[in-house]
């Protein structure tokens, strides 16, 4: 189809208006400068025409004929002027600027006469208009303006001596000057011309302009978009739009952007969610297979042990494998509630004593791989509200990664527990950030560290350009690029409204530099500094309400080490660096036991150095 | 005069029939083994038993099977049920299905017998409720459920009030099997229970530990301070004074279907 593009449409619209705005323009135009070209002659002609009438009258009064004849014939062969000519009332012609035409009569009926002696009896008086004609000899010659003046009778005229004229006649002749126009005619056919040209050219340029600005304002943005959609369509929820403008194709874009963005995070979710769910599948059938095998176990041993009461030494040792199978059970427990999502069953316990049974399940595995264990657990450590065996269940996760983390070498392994008072500071992400007009500061594509980072335009004189503030509260990793040090003189701006977000009213309690802020929706403003070594950073409501005692546990090894690739994924579901040897749950469950405690678990890797592994949980007051 | 035996034991796993029967023998109780349905359907027709330990899953027809035709058949045998954990809602419809107890699995010597003991105790105190019945007398061996309760087999019992709360509590059947309560040991405010899950643990008088099974599942709004304090009072009024939570029933609905009322 010719016109399926909306710029092409836009473009033939506009161009076409254009052409109809500047032709009627230019019609005009000409008309009216030809008008007035017209009645410039007209007026010169009717002042020619006066001044002859005056030259003469004179003459006339004196009946000098011959003086008369003489300043007609001067006339003749004068440039701008065609002839002048004298008619009696009769229509003879008296006096004329060409000798030939003297004598002659004038048809009454012809063009020059025909306004007065229409109507049969001559008209006395005609308006300077009525009075020219413009008209064309033959139909190849050039055109020329007429304009007849009446000679009326005055009392100078009937009283002169000559008697020429008696008293009653009202008009006496007529003075007739014709005035060629081949001059105008062609001094219009030049401004026509002009015009005209002016006119193509101005609808060629304007033309060109418009589908210029429509194909960089429009079309191209609108192409983006289009292959934005179909990208999207097709299940590409990574492509971006890349429209860096702030009308609204570029409003449109970044909505369209984010929208993207959160079709991909709801699919996260669901391939999220479906994972747990095959998760839960897989859990369920894995306690149902092992539920027999555990039964026999669990009979057979609490038989064995109840049997056996009068020997104490292999009473102890079945109610190892009592108590084991017994975990076991609850382990497959843990495993349902997971795939339920069921929320834990919470009780005050001591985190060390927690630790203790971890280290007793895993003792006889890290022997036999000749690891080494030490621990160093703190005293008198407060009491958490958690569920012991999932925490349980947690630590020997950690311990069986870091012992096959150590391999087939020797190594050692390192578990630490202490109380720390933690504030927000280092711990707490900030997901959303807003200017106080409520653009949105996070940027998803900017990461530090991971996390999506906040955005904000800096300007210092003429210097411009983008930074990007480390999410994490209380952390520094900010990316400043080029800007100049933060202090007076340097404005920091929403990137979407331009508004400062620079606090005008405060000043950084550390250093005296200036403060940023922004707003995080429900959870009032963040406050900073950029000072370099300053890092200050401050967030009310959170600094306010946040429980700052936490239990830190810390497994570390010698091992092989994560890479940097695998860390991204590491607590993902079925995410393995063990190979076959490990089902990728292991993590994941530990991840998501830990949060439900609200409690956080992070990981430090370096390759071939080992791995540290530190779960922090609050302390409830 | 049919021949009578303690116990049946239906489970198609060798290693767990064995283990129970050899459990149960220990006990001085005497014990069949069988490992399909329809082998114990034949046997009940030829002895008496006491008690029917049934798996849910088995070749062929499964424990529901088994428990549709011994209520097809008229006939009152105490059945307990085992099943796995992750069968909960299984254990759930055999009650419904006039099973009198079920022990999830793996269990240990002592949680079986504990059950076992206690479902005995069940099937006498039931089946002198029958004789009494038949005879057109009253019994007084156990206090039913009010009406307007119901109840999860002859276990837990919930009524359903008026705001949309529940409040839940232990039959009396199953206080009389319980040599004398002696503690409770119960889940706490804000907690969720899950319908077939123990929601409370009965210390009774001889050191045994009895498992309530959970008649509704909810979250939990308010935990009955007086149970705690004083555990009897769950024996003295089992169906007002001796409630022990009231609940926010997350699928009310789903879970009433299973209770008798």
């Amino acid at each position: 189809m010719l016109t399926r593009k909306i710029g092409q449409k836009l473009t033939l619209g506009v161009v076409l208006t254009i052409l109809l705005v500047i032709v009627v323009f230019a019609l005009f135009s000409i008309e009216s400068q030809k008008r007035s070209l017209i009645a410039e002659v007209e007026r010169h002609a009717a002042a020619l025409s006066e001044h002859i009438k005056l030259d003469t009258s004179y003459d006339m009064l004196h009946n000098d004929v011959e003086s008369i004849h003489n300043t007609i014939r001067n006339f003749r062969g004068q440039s701008g002027i065609d002839r002048v000519r004298v008619f009696n009332k009769s229509g003879e012609i008296m006096y004329s600027s060409e000798e030939s035409d003297i004598g002659k009569m004038v048809d009454t009926q012809a063009e020059s006469c025909f306004r007065c002696h229409a109507a049969g009896q001559p008209l006395e008086q005609l308006d300077m208009v009525e009075r020219t004609r413009i008209f064309r000899p033959t139909a190849e010659s050039p055109r020329f303006l007429g304009i007849i003046n009446a000679i009326y009778n005055e009392e100078s005229c009937w009283s002169a001596a000559c008697h020429a004229h008696p008293e009653s006649q009202t008009v006496l002749g007529v003075l007739d000057v014709t005035i060629p126009l081949d001059d105008v005619d062609a001094n219009i056919r030049n401004s026509q011309l002009t015009i005209i040209l002016f006119a193509v050219s101005a609808i060629v340029l304007l033309g060109l302009a418009v589908r210029f600005m429509v194909r960089t304002l429009i079309d191209k943005p609108v192409q983006e978009l289009l292959k934005g959609t179909r990208n999207v369509a097709s299940g590409n929820l990574s492509y971006r739009v890349e429209i860096d403008r702030n009308d609204e194709l570029g409003m449109l874009a970044s909505s369209f952007n984010n929208m993207t963005d959160k079709l991909a995070q709801a699919r996260m979710q669901l391939f999220q969610s479906d994972k747990l769910a095959s998760l839960g599948r897989l859990a369920a059938g894995v306690a149902h297979e092992i539920n027999n095998p555990l039964t026999a176990v669990l009979t057979y041993s609490s038989f064995l042990k109840k049997r056996s009461s009068g020997q104490p030494d292999i009473q102890d040792d079945l109610e190892v494998i009592v108590s084991e199978t017994i975990r076991c059970r609850e382990i497959v427990k843990s495993l349902l509630d997971f795939a339920r999502q069921t929320v834990p069953k919470k009780r005050k316990a001591d985190i060390n004593g927690i630790l203790k049974r971890a280290v007793n399940v895993v003792e006889n595995q890290l022997a036999i791989g000749r690891v080494e264990l030490i621990t160093d657990l703190e005293e008198d450590l407060p009491a958490i509200t958690v569920d012991a065996n999932q925490i349980q269940q947690v630590f020997i996760n950690l311990l069986v990664n870091a012992s096959d983390a150590i391999g087939e070498n020797s190594g050692t392994i390192r578990l630490s527990s202490r109380a720390i008072n933690l504030g927000p500071a280092g711990v707490l992400q900030i997901k959303r950030a807003q200017c106080s007009k409520r653009h949105d500061l996070i940027d998803r594509k900017e990461r530090i560290d991971g996390n999506p980072a906040i955005r904000m335009d800096y300007r210092k004189g003429s210097e411009e350009g983008r930074i990007y503030l480390d999410p994490v509260y209380g952390s520094d990793h900010h990316r400043l690029g080029d800007m100049p040090a933060f202090g007076d003189g340097v404005e920091l701006r929403c990137p979407e409204c331009s508004i400062s977000l620079v606090s005008e009213d405060e000043r950084c309690p550390d250093c005296g530099g200036p403060v940023y802020a922004f707003e995080v929706p429900m959870k009032g403003l963040v406050n900073g500094c950029l000072r370099d070594g300053c890092g200050w950073q401050h967030w009310e409501e959170v600094d306010s309400s946040w429980d700052d005692k936490f239990v830190e546990i810390r497994v570390e090894d010698d091992g092989c080490g994560i890479s940097r690739n695998q860390l991204a994924s590491l607590f993902e579901p079925f995410a393995t660096t063990k190979g076959q040897k490990g089902t990728g749950l292991g993590l994941a469950v530990s991840w998501g036991i830990v949060d439900n405690h609200n409690g956080t678990i992070t990981v430090e890797s370096e390759v071939d150095k080992g791995t540290v592994f530190i779960v922090r949980l609050p302390v409830m007051s | 005069m049919r021949e009578t035996c303690d116990i049946l034991v239906v489970e198609d796993e060798p290693s767990v029939q064995r283990a129970v029967v050899m459990i149960c023998t220990e006990e001085g109780l005497q014990v069949d083994a069988v490992d399909e349905a329809g082998k114990a359907l034949e046997l009940l027709k030829q002895k008496n038993y006491r008690l029917v330990l049934c798996d849910v899953m088995l070749p062929g027809m499964d424990g529901f099977g088994l428990l549709e035709e011994l209520s097809h058949g008229g006939r009152t045998v105490p059945v307990v049920m085992m099943t796995g954990y992750s069968t909960m809602e299984n254990a759930v419809k055999s009650l419904s299905l006039g099973a009198l107890d079920y022990i999830p699995k793996p269990f240990t010597a002592d949680e079986l017998l504990t059950v076992i003991q206690r479902s005995i105790r069940s099937g006498v105190i039931l089946g002198d409720a029958e004789a009494a019945r038949l005879e057109g007398q009253r019994s007084f061996e156990f206090v039913a459920c009010p009406s307007g309760y119901r109840s999860l087999g002859y276990v837990s019992w919930v009524l359903m009030e008026d705001e949309g709360t529940a409040k839940i509590g232990i039959n009396d059947l199953f206080v009389k099997t319980v040599d004398g309560i002696d503690g409770i040991e119960l889940s706490e405010q804000g907690d969720v229970l899950v319908q077939g899950v123990p929601c409370a643990v009965v210390t009774a008088r001889d050191g045994s530990t009895h498992h309530v099974m959970c008649p509704m599942g909810g979250k939990i709004i308010e935990v009955n301070a007086d149970v705690l304090s004083d555990p009897s009072l769950v024996e003295k009024d089992p169906y007002f004074r001796g409630w022990l939570y009231q609940v926010l029933p997350s699928n009310p609905d789903s879970n009433l279907q299973w209770l008798s009322s």
